[in-house]
């Protein structure tokens, strides 16, 4: 067996050029129209040669910054991301940008300089083994030896990270590769002895599949990441309405299937509708749609779906059956395999069903407390929905924030809510909210973030002001790091710890000498920064300010002073099952 | 149990690091590894130990299969297939009785006495899981000074599809 791929395509007749010349050549290649990325010392001949190339490119104000933007970009436009750091800092600091997308499956390519081959491992300036430190937080990575290796390894690296499930690559660049001539041309195709992304579809699976949905009589369709990276939206929809099927996402998974759906229930787990997560626990079969049953959607395992037979679709072999129990596993693309199995099934009404799921969506809405005079949270989202008229692209932070994103913006199209599912990352939001304005130029972005998150990646603000990008940042301030804070309330016995920004009544370890209003002015730091800004603290004030912003096509900053103390409901706790569900609201 | 996992990989630099950090990095344990080339001299064959019930042997199989220069992964525990590892250990032997007793031993289960010094005899001894266990199991009473083991290494006994297709 011989691999096919041609690392060196050695063609005489080409001219030479440089190893650097090759990573312009390969990003040209595949197609991408936008580089993010940050200089420094093992790659200023990349940067030399990137003088001359024909796409964009954004120069960030931190490599973190930089990862994140070129995933938003991804999460919004369905292209990979691709960013350009340098070695040492430069490439450790890229490090939780890509464990956030290595979680979410997004795919990125992330070029990183390195010092020259022989001075690896020497503890030369600015060495870090990168490949080392990013081969857990990867789908794969290559330290490039030699310039005849790069144009192949560029195409591989852009091939694993769309194909499959997605995912990001590095590819680790010596100083002296980036000099080194070569003739070297791209490869025409890639394949790889060792990596077949493409599954054939396994009709027996299929029929029985068919066979599980035409039988049931309470299914669910519950659906993932996979079905947007899937392109799967539209199939989703004729499955879901053939045969009349419920459909609850995940927060990956947020306008896949339109919020504005009577099928819909919207987002199931930890946070999710209480419809949702009745309908799960009631239902027959539980269809999963690229979802990987994760912990905050799960609760309790063992009592997770327990009347249903479970069906799994999944590109990812190793996440069938990984958390839960799982009658029939469906190896393959989401998108394929539902268009497989839809003409064999028969089209039901599941009145009964239906109507009990109805009953649910009706009596348990999401809900908040009513607002005199202090603004609520969930009042701020209610408002960008209806002032952007449903169409406002939305990126979020982690946290309290980021659950009513989900609750209250109804979400029509996928790609239009883009947030740090799995890994969680505080300060993805703003960088984000900027790759995805580069991708998609037209589109209203607004940032939704909190006082915290925004905190972490403030800089990045200056490449949307001096790109002049009409995005949005609203920040959610309600002077609490709020989601630790509310599992203290409700978990730790009120006993706030290292929660609370610029206030007073901390923990006695924590004590600052003189607590400050507006610490920072965040209105200040905008506006320092070159962005138009404002602070509203009356509810009547939320929609004037959000309908300035949005029709001005600038750069904003509105800081929204929220109630100190809502909390996000309903929640079921953690490794809890439904009927534990916490709902204050109700 | 036990499971005896092979795993075909590029013949790369880095490989053994990703696999080994792959299963490590999930918190299982890897009791025996060992590395070599095959006849292919692009592709290395790793046989891995693992001990685990199905449900984690299945997600090793799995992710390791998932990687991007993992060729194929052969759980040989479900399958006709030979095991060996080699050993070799220094007992101690005081007195010209002790040295006997081991030799007696060693020959029992086809082991070579392949150094004897004035102190200790060094044994090499061929076998399967099974037979290593049983014969360090009876070396207790003695006192073991040294021991070295090359890890399961193991082939199946008959020829599977893909194989033959080759």
């Amino acid at each position: 067996m011989n691999d096919k791929t041609a690392d060196k395509t050695t063609d005489q007749a080409q001219p030479q050029k440089t190893g650097a010349q090759c990573v312009i050549d390969g990003l040209v290649e595949a197609g991408c129209d936008v580089l993010f990325g940050y200089p420094g010392g093992a790659v200023l001949d990349i940067f030399n040669a990137l003088y001359d190339a024909p796409f964009q490119f954004v120069l960030t104000r931190h490599e973190q910054g930089a990862v994140h933007m070129a995933d938003g970009y991804a999460r919004a436009t369905g292209k990979p991301g691709c960013c350009l750091v340098t070695s040492g800092p430069g490439a450790t600091n890229t490090v939780t940008g890509l464990a956030t997308a290595y979680m979410d499956g997004i795919p990125l390519v992330c070029f990183t300089g390195q010092v020259a081959l022989n001075m690896i491992g020497n503890d030369a300036f600015q060495e870090a083994d990168v490949i080392g430190i990013t081969r857990p937080v990867t789908k794969h990575n290559f330290l490039v030896r030699d310039a005849d290796e790069l144009p192949g390894i560029i195409a591989k690296a852009f091939y694993i990270a769309t194909t499959g499930k997605p995912g990001p690559v590095v590819i680790d660049i010596p100083k002296n590769v980036q000099k080194q001539k070569t003739a070297a041309q791209p490869p025409k195709t890639v394949s790889m002895r060792a990596y077949h992304p493409d599954m054939p579809i396994n009709p027996a699976e299929i029929a029985q599949f068919a066979d599980l949905i035409n039988r049931a009589s309470r299914p669910l369709l519950y659906v993932g990441g996979g079905a947007v990276s899937g392109g799967a939206s539209d199939v989703l929809s004729a499955l879901a309405h053939k045969a009349n099927i419920p459909v609850c996402t995940t927060l990956m998974a947020m306008g896949v299937f339109s919020d504005n759906d009577p099928l819909s229930l919207r987002m199931l787990g930890m946070h999710g509708s209480v419809a949702a997560n009745y309908a799960v626990d009631h239902c027959d079969l539980l269809i999963s749609v690229g979802a990987r049953f994760d912990d905050r959607v799960t609760g309790k395992i063992s009592a997770f779906a327990s009347k249903a037979t479970i069906v799994h679709i999944d590109i990812d072999r190793s996440s069938i059956g990984k958390s839960v129990r799982t009658d029939l596993g469906v190896h393959g693309y989401v998108k394929p395999v539902l268009e497989a199995v839809l003409p064999f099934v028969l089209a039901a009404d599941h009145a009964e069903w239906i109507e009990q799921v109805q009953r649910w969506k009706e009596r348990f809405p999401f809900t908040y407390p009513e607002q005199g005079d202090v603004i609520m949270p969930q009042f701020v989202i209610e408002q960008i929905d209806a002032v952007s008229k449903g169409q406002a692209v939305i990126t979020t932070d982690v946290g309290q924030h980021q659950m009513w994103a989900t609750q209250f913006f109804r979400y029509t199209r996928p790609r239009n809510f883009i947030s740090s599912g799995g890994l969680g990352t505080m300060g993805f939001g703003l960088p984000a909210c900027i790759g995805a304005q580069f991708g998609r130029k037209d589109e209203l972005m607004v940032c939704i973030t909190g006082d915290g998150g925004i905190q972490m990646n403030f800089q990045e603000l200056v490449v949307a002001v001096e790109h002049q990008l009409p995005i949005v940042v609203v920040i959610i301030n309600n002077g609490f790091l709020g989601m630790v804070r509310q599992w203290q309330e409700l978990f730790y016995g009120r006993r706030y710890s290292g929660v609370m920004l610029s206030q007073h009544e901390r923990a006695p370890n924590e004590h600052i000498p003189e607590a400050k209003k507006y610490l920072p002015d965040f209105v200040m730091m905008a506006e320092a920064h070159g962005a138009c800004a404002r602070r509203v603290t009356k509810p009547e004030e939320v929609a004037p300010a959000l309908a300035e912003a949005f029709a001005s096509r600038k750069t904003w900053v509105i800081e929204c002073i929220v109630s100190p103390d809502a909390n996000v409901y309903p929640m079921i706790p953690p490794g809890s099952h439904v009927a534990e569900m916490i709902n204050r609201t109700v | 149990m036990k499971h005896i996992i092979n795993c075909l990989v590029e013949n790369q630099p880095g490989v053994l690091a990703r696999i080994v950090g792959l299963i490590s990095g999930r918190g299982y344990n890897i009791e025996t590894l060992n590395v070599g080339p095959t006849a292919d001299p692009t592709v290395s064959k790793m046989t891995i130990v693992v001990p685990g019930d199905a449900h984690v042997i299945s997600q090793v199989t799995h992710q390791l299969s998932k990687q991007v220069d993992v060729i194929e992964v052969v759980n040989m525990t479900n399958r006709r297939h030979l095991d060996r590892e080699l050993i070799l250990l220094r007992v101690a032997s005081q007195d010209h009785h002790g040295r006997v007793e081991v030799v007696e031993l060693a020959s029992l289960f086809n082991a070579r006495v392949v150094a004897v010094q004035e102190d200790s005899v060094t044994v090499q001894m061929v076998g399967n899981q099974e037979t290593v266990a049983d014969f360090l199991r009876l070396l207790k009473p003695y006192e073991i000074i040294d021991i070295s083991r090359s890890g399961v290494i193991a082939v199946g006994r008959e020829v599977i599809e893909h194989e033959r297709a080759k």
